[in-house]
């Protein structure tokens, strides 16, 4: 028996959990550094990321899906897919527009 | 190495390509590049989930493609004075995701299939309410924002007890679920519906100057919905990915609550800015005479001014007037004046909305002065020209301890040698609170539409 078998049920959650509490440090320290001016195109790019739930969903759309299961993974992959498209590429086309005065250092 | 530790390796790798993009995020100079990363990191997560065994490719491509290209084409159309409106449904959406992949979890694996641990239980309760009033939420925030609905407050009686008593059956109803390892599918199902339901009741209270709070808000929830389906499904780049927008949302949210001397609380449950016309009324008639000014009057202010600070509020992206303001900018400067851009952190509808707009009107960032950057040097600014902004310069909320705004932090242009007020009419703005600074002596009211108005001004200086 691998010890993998031995621990997983009862520390899934609880180094999930451990993960969640890092990141959300981690978003604070990050997230605290982006002056005013970068607040909208971090607003759109943080849609991007929340997108991230594509990923979740692809891995879960395993072949053999109820009808109800396909309208809605489908859905979900959908949605997602829109949050990350079109937060990554309004996000560049707004960063694309911050420019320095010409001339300037 | 199998397939499945190769895919949670490279999960790995793209959550510090996420954090690496965001961490550039911090300079305009580096923010671009940032993004780039941020995607690249996304585009490997993607990659490495396609790679997953026994999936469903018919539906996931197909699922990608019309999105990619509803992705693709709305962020290439969508106008720059529209992004609040745009970010708003991308965060429903974000939502919705969450919503949905929980639900096909459950309705795959558990509803009356296997048991779910309790753990699994709460986390799916987690993310249908979250996801739920996200999304509904985030759709009433476009409504309002894009002007499809009303942006004034609506409030009904017995709101707060109506909100308390959901807040309690929902909490009842997912303890009888978790407790039911996830076999009441009924329970599961009501629980969708309240959360919709929800997320209209709480968004709809909230008036249009105060968007960039719930904007803010409902971005994190996005992320927060994303880490909770993170959970359902195990996956850590879900709860990373998640937790970093969650964080990223608060933040805002405590910022712009800041920025208006508010508390959360306050912002969310007290429908401001919907009792204030009659004590609006009654100020009017004893604060002496607005003095209106002819372009010709303006013409000459600016044309001798030695410094101009232009302060633009949502006004500016009502009149999509900031091309020509960076325009008057430009001929301003060559005449020998300084002039910059003061940006109080809520102006317009979201979290920098402002900043956005002068960026695409080309006007450098570095021109860009914040609320308390300005201040202290107002008394050395010779003209403020305060473009379609209303309470972010009204001095009441300074000293009129019965003002409702009275506390929040203002751009001080009353302390300017000469304010100009570009309006359209003399209504009070969102907030419904009548302004003293138009009736100062040092200010000047310049009626009409802000875009019509620079044009004319440009003109007198060509001319």
């Amino acid at each position: 028996m691998t010890p993998e078998v031995l621990i997983q049920p009862d520390i899934t959650p609880v180094f999930l959990t451990f993960v969640l509490v890092l990141a959300i440090f981690l978003g604070f320290e990050l997230i605290s550094k982006v002056p005013s001016t970068l607040h909208t195109p971090l607003m759109s790019g943080s849609n991007a990321i929340s997108g991230i739930t594509l990923v979740g969903a692809i891995a879960s759309l395993q072949i053999g899906q109820s009808t109800l299961g396909i309208i809605l993974g489908t859905a979900a992959v959908t949605l997602a897919t829109i949050n990350v498209v079109g937060g990554y590429v309004v996000t560049d086309r707004m960063l694309g527009m911050f420019k320095k005065k010409e001339g300037g250092k | 190495m199998d397939l499945n530790m190769l895919i949670n390796f490279s999960y790995v790798i793209s959550a510090v390509m996420f954090i690496l993009g965001l961490k550039m995020l911090s300079s305009p100079a580096t923010a671009r590049k940032g993004n780039m990363i941020s995607a690249i990191g996304m585009l490997l997560a993607i990659c490495a989930a396609l790679i997953s065994q026994g999936i469903d490719y018919k539906w996931i491509l197909l699922g990608m493609a019309i999105g990619g290209g509803v992705g693709f084409a709305a962020a290439k159309l969508v106008a720059m004075t529209a992004m609040p409106e745009m970010v708003a449904i991308f965060n429903g959406f974000g939502g919705a995701a969450s919503l949905l992949l929980a639900w096909f979890e459950y309705s795959g694996k558990y509803q009356g299939i296997m048991s779910a641990s309790t753990f699994t239980a709460f986390v799916l309760v987690l993310s249908v309410f979250i996801g739920g009033m996200t999304f509904t939420g985030s759709m009433v925030a476009y409504g309002k924002l894009s002007e499809k609905i009303s942006g004034k407050p609506y409030l009904f009686a017995g709101q707060h007890i109506v909100n308390s008593v959901i807040l309690i059956t929902t909490v009842i109803l997912g303890a009888l679920f978790v407790l039911n390892s996830g076999a009441g599918n009924s329970y599961f199902l009501i629980l969708i519906a309240i959360a919709l339901v929800f997320g209209v009741l709480s968004v709809i209270p909230i008036g249009g100057a105060d968007m960039p709070v719930v904007i803010a808000l409902l971005n994190s929830y996005s992320g927060l919905a994303a880490c909770a389906a993170g959970f359902v499904i195990h996956n850590n780049i879900l709860i990373v990915a998640g937790a970093l927008v969650g964080a990223s949302g608060i933040i805002l949210t405590r910022i712009m609550c800041k920025a208006m001397n508010r508390s959360l609380a306050n912002v969310l449950f007290s429908g401001f800015g919907s009792a204030k016309t009659s004590k609006a009324g009654k100020d009017a008639g004893d604060q002496g005479e607005v003095k209106p000014a002819t372009q010709e009057d303006v013409y000459y202010i600016l044309e001798a001014a030695d410094s101009v600070a232009f302060v633009p509020g949502y006004g500016l992206a009502v009149a999509q007037a900031q091309h020509q303001v960076r325009e008057l900018g430009e001929i301003l400067e060559e005449n020998g004046t300084d002039v910059q851009y003061a940006i109080h952190p809520v102006a317009g509808r979201m979290p920098g909305h402002m900043n956005v707009l002068l960026a695409e009107a080309n006007v450098p960032y570095d021109q860009l002065i914040e609320m308390d950057e300005i201040n202290p040097n107002m008394e050395t600014v010779d003209v403020a020209v305060v473009i379609g902004a209303n309470d972010v310069v009204n001095p009441a909320a300074l000293d009129d301890e019965s003002s409702p705004i009275y506390g929040m932090p203002i751009i001080e242009v009353h302390r300017a040698k000469t304010v100009i007020v570009l309006k359209r009419s003399m209504n009070p703005g969102f907030a419904g609170i009548e302004n003293a600074l138009f009736f100062n002596d040092n200010t000047r009211m310049f009626f009409g539409d802000a875009k019509a108005s620079i044009t004319g001004l440009i003109a007198e200086f060509k001319g």
